[in-house]
Protein backbone atom coordinates (compact mmCIF):
# COMPACT_ATOMS: atom_id res chain seq x y z
CA UNK A 1 0.00 0.00 0.00
CA UNK A 2 1.24 3.03 -1.24
CA UNK A 3 0.73 6.67 0.52
CA UNK A 4 -0.90 9.33 -1.35
CA UNK A 5 1.55 11.83 0.27
CA UNK A 6 4.56 9.88 -1.58
CA UNK A 7 2.66 10.79 -4.06
CA UNK A 8 1.00 14.59 -3.93
CA UNK A 9 4.55 15.73 -1.95
CA UNK A 10 4.77 19.25 -0.99
CA UNK A 11 6.28 20.75 -3.71
CA UNK A 12 4.42 19.00 -6.62
CA UNK A 13 1.32 20.62 -4.99
CA UNK A 14 2.36 24.01 -4.36
CA UNK A 15 4.00 23.70 -7.87
CA UNK A 16 0.50 22.85 -9.52
CA UNK A 17 -1.18 25.73 -7.46
CA UNK A 18 1.21 28.15 -8.42
CA UNK A 19 3.60 26.88 -11.70
CA UNK A 20 6.88 28.65 -12.57
CA UNK A 21 7.10 29.27 -15.90
CA UNK A 22 3.72 29.32 -16.97
CA UNK A 23 3.04 31.47 -19.83
CA UNK A 24 3.92 32.43 -23.42
CA UNK A 25 7.43 33.48 -24.59
CA UNK A 26 6.76 35.90 -27.75
CA UNK A 27 9.97 35.28 -29.81
CA UNK A 28 9.80 31.52 -28.57
CA UNK A 29 11.29 29.90 -32.01
CA UNK A 30 10.55 26.60 -31.04
CA UNK A 31 6.89 25.74 -29.98
CA UNK A 32 5.46 22.76 -29.28
CA UNK A 33 2.07 20.92 -28.25
CA UNK A 34 2.12 17.92 -26.30
CA UNK A 35 -1.46 15.79 -25.83
CA UNK A 36 -2.72 13.03 -23.42
CA UNK A 37 -6.10 11.97 -24.99
CA UNK A 38 -6.77 9.83 -22.14
CA UNK A 39 -7.07 12.66 -19.94
CA UNK A 40 -7.10 15.58 -22.21
CA UNK A 41 -4.12 16.98 -20.81
CA UNK A 42 -2.74 19.56 -22.99
CA UNK A 43 0.74 21.24 -22.88
CA UNK A 44 2.21 23.98 -24.94
CA UNK A 45 5.78 24.45 -24.53
CA UNK A 46 7.86 27.79 -25.82
CA UNK A 47 11.56 27.26 -26.18
CA UNK A 48 14.13 29.84 -26.90
CA UNK A 49 17.08 28.60 -28.04
CA UNK A 50 20.37 29.88 -29.59
CA UNK A 51 20.95 26.39 -31.27
CA UNK A 52 23.17 25.00 -28.40
CA UNK A 53 21.34 26.25 -25.48
CA UNK A 54 17.60 26.80 -23.59
CA UNK A 55 18.04 30.57 -23.27
CA UNK A 56 14.40 30.72 -22.08
CA UNK A 57 11.19 28.18 -21.92
CA UNK A 58 7.97 28.19 -20.67
CA UNK A 59 4.73 26.33 -20.94
CA UNK A 60 0.87 26.58 -21.14
CA UNK A 61 -2.23 24.51 -20.96
CA UNK A 62 -4.01 22.75 -19.18
CA UNK A 63 -3.54 18.69 -16.96
CA UNK A 64 -3.56 17.37 -13.78
CA UNK A 65 -1.39 18.03 -10.67
CA UNK A 66 1.48 15.64 -12.08
CA UNK A 67 1.73 16.74 -15.64
CA UNK A 68 1.75 20.48 -14.36
CA UNK A 69 4.18 20.05 -11.83
CA UNK A 70 6.26 18.59 -13.89
CA UNK A 71 6.29 21.09 -16.41
CA UNK A 72 6.62 23.15 -13.91
CA UNK A 73 9.67 21.46 -12.54
CA UNK A 74 11.25 20.82 -15.72
CA UNK A 75 10.95 23.96 -17.19
CA UNK A 76 12.74 25.13 -13.93
CA UNK A 77 15.83 22.61 -14.35
CA UNK A 78 15.88 23.30 -18.21
CA UNK A 79 17.00 27.40 -18.31
CA UNK A 80 20.63 27.95 -19.47
CA UNK A 81 20.93 23.91 -20.00
CA UNK A 82 22.68 22.98 -23.11
CA UNK A 83 20.99 20.94 -25.54
CA UNK A 84 23.03 18.01 -24.72
CA UNK A 85 22.55 18.41 -21.18
CA UNK A 86 18.84 18.26 -21.70
CA UNK A 87 18.77 14.78 -23.48
CA UNK A 88 20.95 13.51 -21.07
CA UNK A 89 18.56 14.68 -17.65
CA UNK A 90 15.94 13.50 -20.17
CA UNK A 91 17.30 10.06 -19.73
CA UNK A 92 17.85 10.59 -16.08
CA UNK A 93 14.57 11.45 -15.55
CA UNK A 94 12.96 8.94 -17.59
CA UNK A 95 15.05 5.85 -15.55
CA UNK A 96 13.82 8.02 -12.28
CA UNK A 97 10.48 7.85 -13.43
CA UNK A 98 10.01 4.53 -14.52
CA UNK A 99 12.57 1.90 -13.18
CA UNK A 100 14.29 1.02 -9.57
CA UNK A 101 17.57 2.17 -10.66
CA UNK A 102 19.45 4.28 -8.38
CA UNK A 103 19.49 7.97 -9.32
CA UNK A 104 21.57 10.73 -9.17
CA UNK A 105 19.57 12.93 -6.62
CA UNK A 106 22.24 15.48 -6.50
CA UNK A 107 22.04 16.06 -10.58
CA UNK A 108 18.17 15.84 -10.62
CA UNK A 109 17.63 18.14 -7.58
CA UNK A 110 13.61 18.95 -7.18
CA UNK A 111 13.17 16.73 -10.00
CA UNK A 112 13.41 13.69 -7.39
CA UNK A 113 9.95 14.42 -5.96
CA UNK A 114 8.20 12.96 -9.01
CA UNK A 115 9.78 9.60 -8.25
CA UNK A 116 6.69 8.38 -6.59
CA UNK A 117 4.89 8.33 -10.06
CA UNK A 118 6.37 4.64 -10.75
CA UNK A 119 4.27 3.13 -7.81
CA UNK A 120 0.97 4.19 -10.25
CA UNK A 121 1.56 3.12 -13.76
CA UNK A 122 -1.36 5.10 -14.43
CA UNK A 123 0.52 8.14 -13.98
CA UNK A 124 3.84 8.21 -15.39
CA UNK A 125 2.34 9.57 -19.05
CA UNK A 126 1.48 12.69 -16.77
CA UNK A 127 4.69 12.72 -15.49
CA UNK A 128 6.40 12.27 -19.02
CA UNK A 129 4.12 14.47 -21.33
CA UNK A 130 6.02 17.60 -20.89
CA UNK A 131 9.66 15.41 -21.43
CA UNK A 132 8.54 14.13 -24.39
CA UNK A 133 7.00 17.12 -26.01
CA UNK A 134 10.52 19.16 -25.31
CA UNK A 135 12.48 16.08 -26.82
CA UNK A 136 10.21 16.36 -29.61
CA UNK A 137 10.84 20.11 -29.93
CA UNK A 138 15.01 19.96 -29.31
CA UNK A 139 16.29 16.78 -31.06
CA UNK A 140 13.12 14.53 -32.51
CA UNK A 141 10.98 15.87 -35.22
CA UNK A 142 9.23 18.75 -34.44
CA UNK A 143 5.94 16.98 -34.50
CA UNK A 144 3.26 17.35 -31.33
CA UNK A 145 3.27 14.61 -29.21
CA UNK A 146 0.89 12.17 -28.33
CA UNK A 147 1.16 9.73 -25.69
CA UNK A 148 -1.37 7.10 -27.25
CA UNK B 1 -35.55 21.88 5.21
CA UNK B 2 -33.92 19.03 7.90
CA UNK B 3 -31.51 16.72 6.26
CA UNK B 4 -31.20 14.69 8.44
CA UNK B 5 -34.63 13.58 8.46
CA UNK B 6 -34.18 13.52 5.08
CA UNK B 7 -31.67 11.17 4.63
CA UNK B 8 -33.66 8.52 7.10
CA UNK B 9 -36.70 8.73 5.12
CA UNK B 10 -34.64 8.13 1.70
CA UNK B 11 -33.29 5.04 3.84
CA UNK B 12 -36.86 4.18 4.83
CA UNK B 13 -38.22 3.71 1.69
CA UNK B 14 -35.74 0.63 0.47
CA UNK B 15 -35.02 -1.16 3.85
CA UNK B 16 -37.00 -3.95 2.36
CA UNK B 17 -34.10 -4.20 -0.69
CA UNK B 18 -31.79 -6.33 0.66
CA UNK B 19 -28.48 -5.15 -0.93
CA UNK B 20 -26.41 -6.85 1.58
CA UNK B 21 -28.06 -10.28 0.28
CA UNK B 22 -27.52 -9.53 -3.36
CA UNK B 23 -23.99 -7.95 -3.14
CA UNK B 24 -23.16 -11.91 -1.89
CA UNK B 25 -24.29 -13.03 -5.37
CA UNK B 26 -21.21 -10.98 -6.77
CA UNK B 27 -18.00 -13.06 -5.51
CA UNK B 28 -15.60 -9.62 -7.01
CA UNK B 29 -17.10 -6.86 -4.82
CA UNK B 30 -15.72 -9.07 -1.34
CA UNK B 31 -12.01 -7.61 -1.66
CA UNK B 32 -9.89 -5.27 -0.37
CA UNK B 33 -7.86 -2.89 -3.03
CA UNK B 34 -4.98 -1.08 -1.35
CA UNK B 35 -6.11 -2.31 2.04
CA UNK B 36 -9.28 -0.95 1.85
CA UNK B 37 -13.28 -2.45 1.00
CA UNK B 38 -13.67 -2.35 -2.74
CA UNK B 39 -15.96 0.26 -3.65
CA UNK B 40 -17.17 -0.15 -7.04
CA UNK B 41 -18.19 3.01 -8.25
CA UNK B 42 -17.65 2.30 -12.24
CA UNK B 43 -20.93 0.58 -13.41
CA UNK B 44 -21.70 2.87 -16.39
CA UNK B 45 -18.31 1.77 -17.64
CA UNK B 46 -19.44 -1.68 -16.95
CA UNK B 47 -21.12 -3.67 -14.41
CA UNK B 48 -20.18 -6.53 -12.26
CA UNK B 49 -21.11 -10.48 -12.90
CA UNK B 50 -23.13 -12.05 -10.43
CA UNK B 51 -21.92 -15.93 -9.91
CA UNK B 52 -24.86 -16.92 -11.96
CA UNK B 53 -23.05 -15.51 -14.86
CA UNK B 54 -19.79 -16.88 -14.40
CA UNK B 55 -21.16 -20.44 -13.43
CA UNK B 56 -23.63 -20.64 -16.48
CA UNK B 57 -20.42 -19.56 -18.55
CA UNK B 58 -18.03 -22.19 -17.06
CA UNK B 59 -20.93 -24.75 -17.20
CA UNK B 60 -20.78 -24.29 -21.22
CA UNK B 61 -17.33 -24.82 -21.55
CA UNK B 62 -17.50 -27.73 -18.88
CA UNK B 63 -19.98 -29.31 -19.74
CA UNK B 64 -21.62 -28.89 -23.73
CA UNK B 65 -18.60 -26.40 -25.61
CA UNK B 66 -19.30 -26.84 -29.62
CA UNK B 67 -20.74 -25.31 -32.08
CA UNK B 68 -24.11 -23.91 -33.14
CA UNK B 69 -26.61 -24.83 -35.91
CA UNK B 70 -24.80 -27.22 -37.54
CA UNK B 71 -24.10 -30.31 -35.38
CA UNK B 72 -26.36 -32.93 -35.34
CA UNK B 73 -24.73 -34.46 -31.69
CA UNK B 74 -25.98 -34.14 -28.13
CA UNK B 75 -23.34 -31.19 -27.31
CA UNK B 76 -24.17 -29.23 -30.54
CA UNK B 77 -27.88 -29.63 -30.04
CA UNK B 78 -27.42 -28.71 -26.59
CA UNK B 79 -25.46 -25.47 -27.48
CA UNK B 80 -27.82 -24.41 -29.69
CA UNK B 81 -30.75 -24.81 -27.62
CA UNK B 82 -29.00 -22.84 -24.51
CA UNK B 83 -28.16 -19.76 -27.15
CA UNK B 84 -31.83 -20.07 -28.73
CA UNK B 85 -33.30 -19.85 -25.40
CA UNK B 86 -31.15 -16.99 -24.36
CA UNK B 87 -32.31 -15.02 -27.84
CA UNK B 88 -35.93 -16.06 -26.33
CA UNK B 89 -34.66 -14.32 -22.88
CA UNK B 90 -33.66 -11.08 -24.90
CA UNK B 91 -36.98 -11.06 -27.08
CA UNK B 92 -38.70 -10.83 -23.52
CA UNK B 93 -36.58 -8.53 -21.57
CA UNK B 94 -37.36 -6.14 -24.12
CA UNK B 95 -40.77 -7.13 -25.28
CA UNK B 96 -39.71 -7.45 -29.11
CA UNK B 97 -42.44 -9.21 -31.29
CA UNK B 98 -40.39 -11.78 -32.26
CA UNK B 99 -36.58 -13.57 -31.94
CA UNK B 100 -36.20 -12.27 -35.57
CA UNK B 101 -35.77 -8.75 -34.65
CA UNK B 102 -33.25 -10.17 -31.83
CA UNK B 103 -29.13 -10.02 -33.57
CA UNK B 104 -26.59 -10.70 -31.45
CA UNK B 105 -22.97 -8.49 -31.85
CA UNK B 106 -20.20 -7.67 -30.18
CA UNK B 107 -21.88 -5.27 -28.09
CA UNK B 108 -23.77 -1.30 -28.88
CA UNK B 109 -20.90 -0.37 -31.03
CA UNK B 110 -20.93 -2.84 -33.70
CA UNK B 111 -24.87 -2.95 -33.39
CA UNK B 112 -24.59 1.15 -34.55
CA UNK B 113 -21.92 0.27 -36.55
CA UNK B 114 -24.15 -2.46 -38.56
CA UNK B 115 -27.08 0.12 -39.09
CA UNK B 116 -25.37 2.87 -40.13
CA UNK B 117 -23.24 0.53 -42.53
CA UNK B 118 -26.09 -1.80 -43.37
CA UNK B 119 -28.86 0.42 -43.27
CA UNK B 120 -27.54 3.56 -44.39
CA UNK B 121 -25.16 3.11 -46.67
CA UNK B 122 -27.24 1.78 -49.29
CA UNK B 123 -29.88 3.85 -48.88
CA UNK B 124 -28.94 7.39 -47.88
CA UNK B 125 -27.40 10.48 -50.30
CA UNK B 126 -26.00 14.23 -49.84
CA UNK B 127 -29.88 14.79 -50.23
CA UNK B 128 -30.55 13.22 -46.63
CA UNK B 129 -30.00 13.84 -43.27
CA UNK B 130 -29.08 12.32 -39.68
CA UNK B 131 -30.19 13.93 -36.54
CA UNK B 132 -28.15 12.62 -33.32
CA UNK B 133 -27.15 14.88 -30.49
CA UNK B 134 -24.59 16.26 -28.52
CA UNK B 135 -24.96 14.10 -25.76
CA UNK B 136 -23.72 11.13 -27.37
CA UNK B 137 -21.17 8.36 -26.59
CA UNK B 138 -18.54 8.64 -29.10
CA UNK B 139 -20.02 4.96 -30.44
CA UNK B 140 -23.29 6.71 -31.11
CA UNK B 141 -21.13 9.96 -33.31
CA UNK B 142 -18.10 8.05 -35.08
CA UNK B 143 -20.20 5.83 -37.47
CA UNK B 144 -22.79 7.97 -38.52
CA UNK B 145 -19.66 10.65 -39.15
CA UNK B 146 -17.86 7.64 -41.06
CA UNK B 147 -21.79 7.47 -42.94
CA UNK B 148 -21.38 11.00 -43.66
CA UNK B 149 -18.03 10.52 -45.29
CA UNK B 150 -19.19 7.52 -47.51
CA UNK B 151 -22.25 9.04 -48.72
CA UNK B 152 -22.14 12.98 -47.80
CA UNK B 153 -25.36 12.49 -45.95
CA UNK B 154 -25.75 15.50 -43.42
CA UNK B 155 -25.60 15.20 -40.10
CA UNK B 156 -27.27 17.68 -37.33
CA UNK B 157 -26.83 17.56 -33.84
CA UNK B 158 -29.34 18.34 -30.92
CA UNK B 159 -27.96 20.50 -28.56
CA UNK B 160 -27.93 20.23 -24.96
CA UNK B 161 -28.49 23.33 -21.96
CA UNK B 162 -26.54 23.67 -18.85
CA UNK B 163 -28.34 21.12 -16.79
CA UNK B 164 -27.00 18.35 -19.67
CA UNK B 165 -31.10 17.92 -21.17
CA UNK B 166 -31.90 17.76 -24.53
CA UNK B 167 -33.57 21.36 -25.76
CA UNK B 168 -36.45 20.25 -27.82
CA UNK B 169 -37.51 23.15 -29.46
CA UNK B 170 -34.21 22.71 -31.33
CA UNK B 171 -34.47 18.91 -32.14
CA UNK B 172 -38.10 20.53 -33.48
CA UNK B 173 -36.57 23.04 -35.71
CA UNK B 174 -33.86 19.81 -37.24
CA UNK B 175 -36.60 17.69 -38.50
CA UNK B 176 -37.66 17.88 -41.43
CA UNK B 177 -38.63 15.88 -44.43
CA UNK B 178 -34.64 15.18 -45.49
CA UNK B 179 -34.65 14.00 -41.84
CA UNK B 180 -33.97 9.97 -42.42
CA UNK B 181 -32.01 8.52 -39.39
CA UNK B 182 -32.35 9.95 -35.67
CA UNK B 183 -29.69 8.14 -33.45
CA UNK B 184 -30.51 9.46 -29.96
CA UNK B 185 -29.26 7.66 -26.91
CA UNK B 186 -31.23 6.77 -23.83
CA UNK B 187 -29.43 7.77 -21.05
CA UNK B 188 -26.62 9.08 -21.36
CA UNK B 189 -23.34 7.93 -19.70
CA UNK B 190 -21.43 11.27 -19.37
CA UNK B 191 -24.24 12.95 -17.36
CA UNK B 192 -26.81 10.26 -16.56
CA UNK B 193 -29.49 12.33 -18.15
CA UNK B 194 -32.80 10.37 -19.34
CA UNK B 195 -33.34 11.37 -22.87
CA UNK B 196 -37.49 11.44 -23.18
CA UNK B 197 -36.95 9.22 -26.18
CA UNK B 198 -40.68 8.43 -26.60
CA UNK B 199 -41.46 12.39 -27.90
CA UNK B 200 -38.27 11.81 -29.99
CA UNK B 201 -39.09 8.73 -31.51
CA UNK B 202 -42.82 10.04 -31.98
CA UNK B 203 -41.62 13.14 -33.48
CA UNK B 204 -39.38 11.31 -35.84
CA UNK B 205 -41.83 9.31 -37.30
CA UNK B 206 -43.95 11.73 -37.97
CA UNK B 207 -41.20 13.00 -40.69
CA UNK B 208 -41.00 9.19 -41.53
CA UNK B 209 -37.44 9.15 -39.85
CA UNK B 210 -36.22 5.79 -38.34
CA UNK B 211 -34.92 5.84 -35.28
CA UNK B 212 -32.51 3.98 -33.06
CA UNK B 213 -32.22 4.63 -29.50
CA UNK B 214 -28.56 3.56 -28.12
CA UNK B 215 -29.60 1.78 -25.05
CA UNK B 216 -25.96 0.76 -23.54
CA UNK B 217 -27.18 2.64 -20.20
CA UNK B 218 -30.47 2.22 -19.76
CA UNK B 219 -31.19 -1.61 -20.01
CA UNK B 220 -29.55 -2.03 -16.22
CA UNK B 221 -31.76 0.89 -14.82
CA UNK B 222 -34.83 0.75 -16.38
CA UNK B 223 -37.19 -1.47 -18.61
CA UNK B 224 -37.80 -1.29 -21.78
CA UNK B 225 -40.22 -2.06 -23.89
CA UNK B 226 -39.71 -1.75 -28.03
CA UNK B 227 -43.16 -2.26 -28.87
CA UNK B 228 -44.43 0.50 -26.58
CA UNK B 229 -41.79 2.79 -27.63
CA UNK B 230 -42.29 1.93 -31.39
CA UNK B 231 -38.25 2.45 -31.67
CA UNK B 232 -36.71 1.45 -35.05
CA UNK B 233 -33.64 0.33 -33.70
CA UNK B 234 -32.66 -0.65 -30.15
CA UNK B 235 -29.10 -1.58 -28.85
CA UNK B 236 -27.28 -2.49 -25.53
CA UNK B 237 -23.82 -4.58 -24.38
CA UNK B 238 -24.20 -7.30 -22.06
CA UNK B 239 -20.90 -6.05 -20.08
CA UNK B 240 -23.35 -2.98 -19.13
CA UNK B 241 -26.11 -5.29 -17.88
CA UNK B 242 -24.33 -7.99 -15.09
CA UNK B 243 -23.41 -10.02 -18.38
CA UNK B 244 -19.98 -11.10 -20.07
CA UNK B 245 -18.09 -8.53 -22.42
CA UNK B 246 -17.92 -9.44 -25.91
CA UNK B 247 -22.02 -9.56 -26.69
CA UNK B 248 -24.31 -7.38 -27.58
CA UNK B 249 -27.70 -7.03 -28.70
CA UNK B 250 -29.34 -4.87 -32.69
CA UNK B 251 -32.96 -5.00 -31.79
CA UNK B 252 -34.85 -4.17 -35.08
CA UNK B 253 -38.25 -4.22 -36.40
CA UNK B 254 -38.59 -7.18 -38.68
CA UNK B 255 -39.29 -5.20 -41.84
CA UNK B 256 -36.39 -3.24 -42.07
CA UNK B 257 -34.24 -5.76 -41.01
CA UNK B 258 -35.67 -7.79 -43.62
CA UNK B 259 -34.85 -5.32 -46.57
CA UNK B 260 -30.90 -4.64 -45.14
CA UNK B 261 -28.35 -6.13 -46.67
CA UNK B 262 -26.03 -8.26 -44.44
CA UNK B 263 -23.06 -6.67 -42.35
CA UNK B 264 -20.94 -9.33 -42.70
CA UNK B 265 -19.99 -12.06 -45.30
CA UNK B 266 -19.44 -15.74 -43.88
CA UNK B 267 -20.87 -19.10 -42.30
CA UNK B 268 -23.73 -19.82 -41.11
CA UNK B 269 -25.50 -16.13 -43.04
CA UNK B 270 -26.37 -18.36 -46.16
CA UNK B 271 -28.92 -20.40 -47.29
CA UNK B 272 -27.22 -21.94 -50.11
CA UNK B 273 -23.87 -21.15 -51.49
CA UNK B 274 -22.61 -21.96 -55.45
CA UNK B 275 -19.88 -20.31 -56.88
CA UNK B 276 -21.77 -17.70 -58.47
CA UNK B 277 -24.06 -16.62 -56.10
CA UNK B 278 -24.90 -16.69 -51.98
CA UNK B 279 -28.44 -16.98 -50.93
CA UNK B 280 -29.25 -15.15 -47.55
CA UNK B 281 -30.40 -17.42 -44.51
CA UNK B 282 -33.57 -16.12 -42.58
CA UNK B 283 -33.41 -13.61 -40.14
CA UNK B 284 -31.53 -13.33 -37.62
CA UNK B 285 -29.12 -14.95 -38.86
CA UNK B 286 -28.74 -13.44 -41.61
CA UNK B 287 -26.71 -10.84 -39.46
CA UNK B 288 -24.69 -13.05 -37.41
CA UNK B 289 -21.90 -14.48 -40.16
CA UNK B 290 -19.59 -16.91 -39.02
CA UNK B 291 -19.35 -18.55 -35.21
CA UNK B 292 -20.79 -16.17 -32.52
CA UNK B 293 -19.88 -15.90 -29.53
CA UNK B 294 -21.70 -18.70 -27.92
CA UNK B 295 -20.27 -18.42 -24.22
CA UNK B 296 -20.98 -14.70 -24.44
CA UNK B 297 -24.97 -14.91 -25.28
CA UNK B 298 -25.37 -17.83 -22.90
CA UNK B 299 -24.05 -15.61 -20.34
CA UNK B 300 -26.03 -12.82 -21.19
CA UNK B 301 -29.00 -14.97 -20.89
CA UNK B 302 -28.12 -15.88 -17.40
CA UNK B 303 -27.83 -12.37 -16.83
CA UNK B 304 -31.19 -11.60 -17.59
CA UNK B 305 -32.60 -14.08 -15.54
CA UNK B 306 -30.60 -12.60 -12.81
CA UNK B 307 -31.85 -9.10 -13.43
CA UNK B 308 -35.41 -10.42 -13.94
CA UNK B 309 -35.45 -12.46 -10.53
CA UNK B 310 -34.70 -8.97 -8.61
CA UNK B 311 -37.04 -6.47 -10.65
CA UNK B 312 -35.90 -3.53 -12.58
CA UNK B 313 -38.69 -1.87 -10.42
CA UNK B 314 -36.66 -2.57 -7.20
CA UNK B 315 -33.47 -1.73 -8.67
CA UNK B 316 -34.37 1.89 -9.78
CA UNK B 317 -36.13 2.64 -6.67
CA UNK B 318 -33.09 1.53 -4.55
CA UNK B 319 -30.55 3.51 -7.32
CA UNK B 320 -32.43 6.58 -7.12
CA UNK B 321 -32.64 6.89 -3.20
CA UNK B 322 -28.68 5.90 -3.45
CA UNK B 323 -28.72 8.59 -5.91
CA UNK B 324 -30.88 10.99 -4.23
CA UNK B 325 -28.35 10.45 -1.11
CA UNK B 326 -25.45 10.61 -3.05
CA UNK B 327 -26.73 14.10 -4.16
CA UNK B 328 -27.26 15.51 -0.71
CA UNK B 329 -24.43 14.49 0.75
CA UNK B 330 -22.11 15.96 -2.20
CA UNK B 331 -23.97 19.04 -2.15
CA UNK B 332 -22.68 19.76 1.11
CA UNK B 333 -19.15 19.46 -0.18
CA UNK B 334 -17.75 23.16 -0.98
CA UNK B 335 -15.89 23.34 -4.35
CA UNK B 336 -18.15 20.47 -5.96
CA UNK B 337 -19.74 21.06 -8.94
CA UNK B 338 -21.91 18.90 -10.60
CA UNK B 339 -21.78 18.18 -14.29
CA UNK B 340 -24.73 16.98 -15.52
CA UNK B 341 -28.42 17.81 -13.50
CA UNK B 342 -31.21 17.20 -15.36
CA UNK B 343 -34.55 16.66 -13.87
CA UNK B 344 -34.89 13.01 -15.18
CA UNK B 345 -31.73 11.15 -14.18
CA UNK B 346 -29.97 8.00 -13.41
CA UNK B 347 -27.77 6.82 -11.10
CA UNK B 348 -24.73 8.53 -12.17
CA UNK B 349 -23.10 11.80 -10.60
CA UNK B 350 -20.51 13.51 -12.65
CA UNK B 351 -18.90 16.34 -10.31
CA UNK B 352 -15.58 18.57 -11.02
CA UNK B 353 -13.60 19.59 -7.44
CA UNK B 354 -12.27 23.30 -7.59
CA UNK B 355 -8.74 23.31 -8.31
CA UNK B 356 -8.31 19.63 -8.73
CA UNK B 357 -7.86 17.77 -11.45
CA UNK B 358 -10.24 14.50 -11.70
CA UNK B 359 -7.34 12.40 -12.46
CA UNK B 360 -5.58 13.59 -9.38
CA UNK B 361 -9.34 12.53 -7.88
CA UNK B 362 -9.17 9.28 -9.66
CA UNK B 363 -5.68 8.50 -8.73
CA UNK B 364 -6.46 9.45 -4.98
CA UNK B 365 -10.04 7.66 -4.77
CA UNK B 366 -8.18 4.80 -5.72
CA UNK B 367 -5.68 4.80 -3.21
CA UNK B 368 -9.02 4.21 -0.98
CA UNK B 369 -10.16 1.26 -2.44
CA UNK B 370 -13.02 3.31 -4.62
CA UNK B 371 -13.04 2.69 -8.16
CA UNK B 372 -14.40 5.71 -10.35
CA UNK B 373 -13.85 7.30 -13.49
CA UNK B 374 -12.47 9.82 -14.70
CA UNK B 375 -11.87 11.94 -17.82
CA UNK B 376 -14.43 12.60 -20.92
CA UNK B 377 -16.48 9.39 -20.60
CA UNK B 378 -16.03 9.07 -24.66
CA UNK B 379 -18.37 11.90 -25.17
CA UNK B 380 -16.00 14.95 -25.84
CA UNK B 381 -19.25 17.63 -27.27
CA UNK B 382 -20.42 16.74 -23.70
CA UNK B 383 -16.75 18.21 -22.12
CA UNK B 384 -16.80 20.64 -25.06
CA UNK B 385 -20.32 22.20 -24.50
CA UNK B 386 -19.02 22.63 -20.50
CA UNK B 387 -15.84 23.68 -21.20
CA UNK B 388 -13.99 21.08 -18.93
CA UNK B 389 -11.57 18.92 -19.88
CA UNK B 390 -12.66 16.09 -17.69
CA UNK B 391 -15.15 14.94 -14.87
CA UNK B 392 -15.01 12.60 -12.29
CA UNK B 393 -17.92 9.99 -12.36
CA UNK B 394 -19.52 7.69 -9.93
CA UNK B 395 -21.84 5.83 -10.85
CA UNK B 396 -23.47 3.20 -9.18
CA UNK B 397 -25.59 0.34 -9.16
CA UNK B 398 -27.98 -1.60 -7.06
CA UNK B 399 -25.04 -3.95 -5.18
CA UNK B 400 -24.14 -0.40 -3.79
CA UNK B 401 -25.05 0.53 -0.42
CA UNK B 402 -25.03 4.28 1.87
CA UNK B 403 -21.78 3.18 3.26
CA UNK B 404 -20.12 2.94 0.34
CA UNK B 405 -21.26 6.47 -0.83
CA UNK B 406 -20.16 7.92 3.32
CA UNK B 407 -16.70 5.96 1.74
CA UNK B 408 -16.91 8.20 -1.61
CA UNK B 409 -17.97 11.34 0.57
CA UNK B 410 -14.76 10.91 2.99
CA UNK B 411 -12.06 10.08 -0.01
CA UNK B 412 -13.57 13.09 -1.45
CA UNK B 413 -12.51 15.24 1.40
CA UNK B 414 -9.60 13.58 1.45
CA UNK B 415 -8.39 15.21 -2.29
CA UNK B 416 -9.52 18.23 -0.57
CA UNK B 417 -6.93 17.85 2.00
CA UNK B 418 -4.10 16.78 -0.25
CA UNK B 419 -4.57 19.76 -2.14
CA UNK B 420 -4.43 22.28 0.63
C1 LIG C 1 -24.17 5.45 -24.03
C2 LIG C 1 -23.21 4.44 -24.54
N1 LIG C 1 -23.27 4.06 -25.83
C3 LIG C 1 -22.45 3.15 -26.34
C4 LIG C 1 -21.46 2.57 -25.58
C5 LIG C 1 -20.54 1.59 -26.20
O1 LIG C 1 -20.72 0.34 -25.65
P1 LIG C 1 -19.71 -0.85 -25.99
O2 LIG C 1 -18.35 -0.31 -25.77
O3 LIG C 1 -20.09 -1.93 -25.04
O4 LIG C 1 -19.97 -1.23 -27.41
C6 LIG C 1 -21.33 2.95 -24.24
C7 LIG C 1 -20.25 2.38 -23.41
O5 LIG C 1 -19.58 3.05 -22.66
C8 LIG C 1 -22.23 3.89 -23.72
O6 LIG C 1 -22.15 4.27 -22.45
Amino acid sequence: MFDIKDLYQEIIVDHNRSPRNFGVIDDADKILEGFNPLCGDKLKLYIKTDGQNINDIAFDGTGCAISIASASLMTDAMKNKSIDEAESLFNEFHALITTEDKFDSEHLGKLTVLAGVKDFPGRVKCASLCWHTLRSALVGDNKPVTTE
Amino acid sequence: MNKKNNIAEIQNQTEDFDVEKFRKDFPILHQEINGKPLVYLDNAATTQKPKSVIDAIEKYYQKYNSNIHRGVHTLSENATEAYESARLKVKNFINANSTKEIVFVRGATEAINLVAQSFGRNSLSKEDEIIITELEHHANIVPWQLLSQQTGVKLKYIPINKDGELVEPEYKKLLNEKTRIVAVGHISNALGTINPIENIINMAHEYGAKVLIDGAQATSHTSVDVKKLDCDFYVFSGHKLFGPTGIGVLYGKENLLEEMPPYQGGGDMIKMVTMKETQYNDLPYKFEAGTPNISGVIGLGAAIDYVNKIGLENISVHENALLNYANQKTSEITGLKFIGTAKQKTSILSFTLEGIHPHDVGTILNNEGIAIRTGHHCAMPVMEYFKIPATSRASFSFYNTYKEIDALIEAIEKCKKVFS
